[in-house]
């Protein structure tokens, strides 16, 4: 049920509140209003994104998204490698950020002793409060060096008949793009799993346990299954974040207009084309093609997260914690 | 009650005058410091507030088209479809001049400066050079020991007057270059990385071995990056600095009747470092607003004293040559405001 329809539902028997005082009318009125106001700005959004694009549509259709052209100076345009890019590079970032913050979240609840508990969990909600272009920094100058000269080099030796991890090492990539941003995405995926899985009833585990259950079973059958929608809805908040993020992802990613299957290969993504391309740009055309690309961002991200959610819910279906909160 | 009045008559007088006494204007952001100083400095001389966003070239370029501001800037000039936009009413002033450089990492070669030409970074920015002992780079180079090693280009990311500049000069040597890649703020290039911003492109060379790119000459000398020698129109090869890029505007010879939107890349001149340009201002040559158009006016007249000219070379850029300074001033009395001339004082 989304929001709206619970604001509708409660509208619908206020009987009380008809004769209430004028406070409380007022009031009502109020969070109305700011209940409609955000999907009323949302729809603006993407009316205004549609009718920048409208030029790029006219003129590619939908040629756009299976091209991988990006010409401003023949003013020819096409966003798969974009597309692609901001997918890889997310999903690079779940790979390594997902089990790594449930792990963390796990521990914190179940394993850590009391004391360490609070502290880590803050010191790991702080990295959320550091701004992107930080990260970027320290990219460039810290984690794209001993990329190039110890990890990568590694894993080529180690994995190099995969074709992910073949050709040239430059150090900007698709996989510092993607380690970046797992980095980035951890304190949000481990913030909100700690929570989720605090909120499991003490019984669930006792249970377990009581059945001879080691605590590992215990948070393997009776915690992680019981908080699984709520983990999920973690999940997804991580992947959001990735799909959007740009001035981090910008720095470290080499910004080269190409599908590659090679993760040390460069690439971009399409909030990173933007980003860099918005300011400078003067053709009608260059602009809308822009305005294209900040169109198929809204409408991947609203697919990806719409499948997420699915996906989900069709796992956790009649569980329990945090399930409401998809 | 009649206090209150006249307290408020007060402010809205004051306000007023304030209004009167300001401008705005967005663009280029390679100018930005010496705008900044100068638009500070002016300030504390004549109490005209003028308010500069450094929001990119083609933002400026927009928004003097759209009339938000009352002057623009731009590191590349506007093309003849978008001065039709404006009806023709823009006169682009010549500010300072900027360069571009090509930087490399080849520890190997010490303090030795390598030696380009246009042809030369033609093909190494088509792809066609890819080993730094290519014998091409090697016949510039007599006496270099060069490296049997990768050459990996990188170039600048973000649309940027930089890669204006750049693409504007690697697009008068070959034909290929021009119906393939052409000249902007950003082009499809043929390989490469891609550095966010003159910092980014510094990184990406700074941190592999055999990287070469391009950035703005001030960036390179405020960082001491190590960068190389280009062969001018002359045949010398030439180390970019203040004065050679003061040279390639000086070079270039000027009518009388310019619209100052000249490229001074490959410029003739002994001393002509080849790949710079001017900076400008976009100015409306008929200004609506008379009390703005005389804003304008003065402070392009002071833009040009010595004074002013002097700052800009305290902050590396290389001011402009005595023959450009002196178009510049014979064509300032000829900005109207609303078809008259505007007044005096």
């Amino acid at each position: 049920m989304t929001a709206l329809e619970e604001t509708a539902v409660r509208s619908a028997q206020p009987v009380s509140l008809e004769r209430a005082n004028y406070g409380d009318r007022v009031f009502k009125l109020v969070l109305t209003a700011a209940a409609f106001l955000i999907p009323i700005l949302l729809g603006f959004l993407v009316y205004e994104l549609w009718s920048g694009s409208r030029l790029a549509i006219d003129r590619f259709g939908f040629d756009f998204i299976t091209s991988s052209t990006w010409d401003p100076v023949a003013e020819e345009f096409g966003a798969l490698p974009l597309i692609f890019g901001t997918l890889l590079s997310s999903l690079i970032a779940l790979v390594i950020a997902v089990p790594l913050s449930l792990g963390v979240a796990i521990y914190l609840t179940e394993f850590a002793p009391k004391a360490v508990r609070q502290p880590v969990a803050f010191l790991i909600g702080l990295l959320a409060a550091i701004p992107s272009v930080v990260y970027g920094l320290w990219g460039i100058f810290v984690l794209i060096p001993v990329l190039r000269t110890t990890a990568f080099p590694l894993l080529r030796d180690a994995l190099g008949f995969l074709p992910l991890f073949q050709g040239a090492i430059y150090g900007p990539s698709m996989l510092a793009a993607g380690i970046i941003l797992a980095i980035m995405i951890m304190p949000y995926v481990m913030s909100v799993s700690r929570e989720v899985l605090l909120a499991v009833p003490n019984t669930q585990r006792e249970a377990a346990l009581a059945l001879g259950a080691t605590r590992w079973e215990a948070v393997i059958t009776a915690v992680v299954p019981y908080a699984r929608s709520g983990l999920g809805g973690a999940v997804i908040l991580g992947l959001g974040r990735a799909l959007g993020e740009t001035m981090a992802v910008t720095m470290v990613i080499g910004n080269r207009h190409e599908v590659a299957a090679s993760l040390f290969a460069p690439g971009y993504t399409m909030a990173a084309a933007i980003a860099n391309e918005f300011s400078e740009a003067v053709g009608d055309l260059h602009l809308s093609a822009l305005a294209f690309v900040a169109f198929v961002l809204f409408l991947v991200t609203v697919l990806v997260n719409a499948g997420a959610r699915l996906l989900i819910w069709r796992v956790a279906r009649g569980s329990g914690a945090g399930s409401s909160a998809l | 009650m009649s206090r209150l009045t006249l307290l408020l008559v007060g402010g809205i007088a004051v306000t007023s005058s304030a209004a009167a006494q300001s401008l705005t204007g967005a663009g280029a952001t390679f100018p930005n410091p010496v705008y900044t100083k100068w638009f500070d400095a002016y300030h504390k001389k004549t109490g005209v507030q003028i308010n500069y966003q450094s929001i990119g070239s083609g933002g400026g370029i927009r928004q003097f088209t759209e009339g938000t501001v009352d002057f623009g800037a731009t590191d590349g000039p506007m093309n003849e479809p978008q001065i039709q936009a404006v009806n023709g009413n823009v006169l682009h002033v010549p500010t300072v001049l900027g360069a571009v450089v090509v930087t490399y990492n080849l520890p190997s070669l010490g303090d030795t400066k390598l030696k380009f030409d246009g042809n030369v970074l033609v093909d190494i920015f088509m792809g066609r050079i890819t080993k730094w002992n290519d014998p091409k780079i090697a016949a510039l180079n007599s006496g270099v020991k060069l490296p049997d090693q990768d050459l990996i280009v990188v170039h600048r990311s973000d649309g940027s007057g930089t890669t204006y500049v750049f693409t504007d000069y690697l697009n008068k040597f070959s034909r290929e270059w021009k119906d393939k890649v052409g000249y902007a703020t950003s082009v499809n290039w043929p390989v490469g990385l891609g550095g966010k911003g003159n910092e980014g492109v510094t990184q990406q060379v700074k941190q592999v071995e055999g990287a070469l790119g391009y950035v703005e000459l001030i960036y390179a000398i405020s960082n001491k990056l190590p960068y190389a020698q280009v062969k001018n129109a002359a045949g010398n090869f030439i180390t970019p600095s203040l004065e050679t890029v003061t040279a390639a505007a000086a070079g270039t010879k000027l009518q009388k009747d310019t619209d100052f939107r000249v490229s001074i890349t490959n410029a003739p001149g002994a001393d002509a470092y080849p790949v710079a340009s001017f900076t400008w201002l976009l100015i409306r040559k008929d200004n609506k607003d008379p009390a703005k158009a005389k804003l304008i006016r003065d402070f392009l007249q002071w833009m040009i004293t010595p004074e002013a000219q002097k700052m800009a070379a305290e902050l590396h850029y290389a001011p402009l040559p005595a023959p450009v300074v002196s178009l510049v001033q014979a064509r300032i009395p000829t900005l109207k405001a609303s078809g008259k001339a505007i007044a005096l004082n």
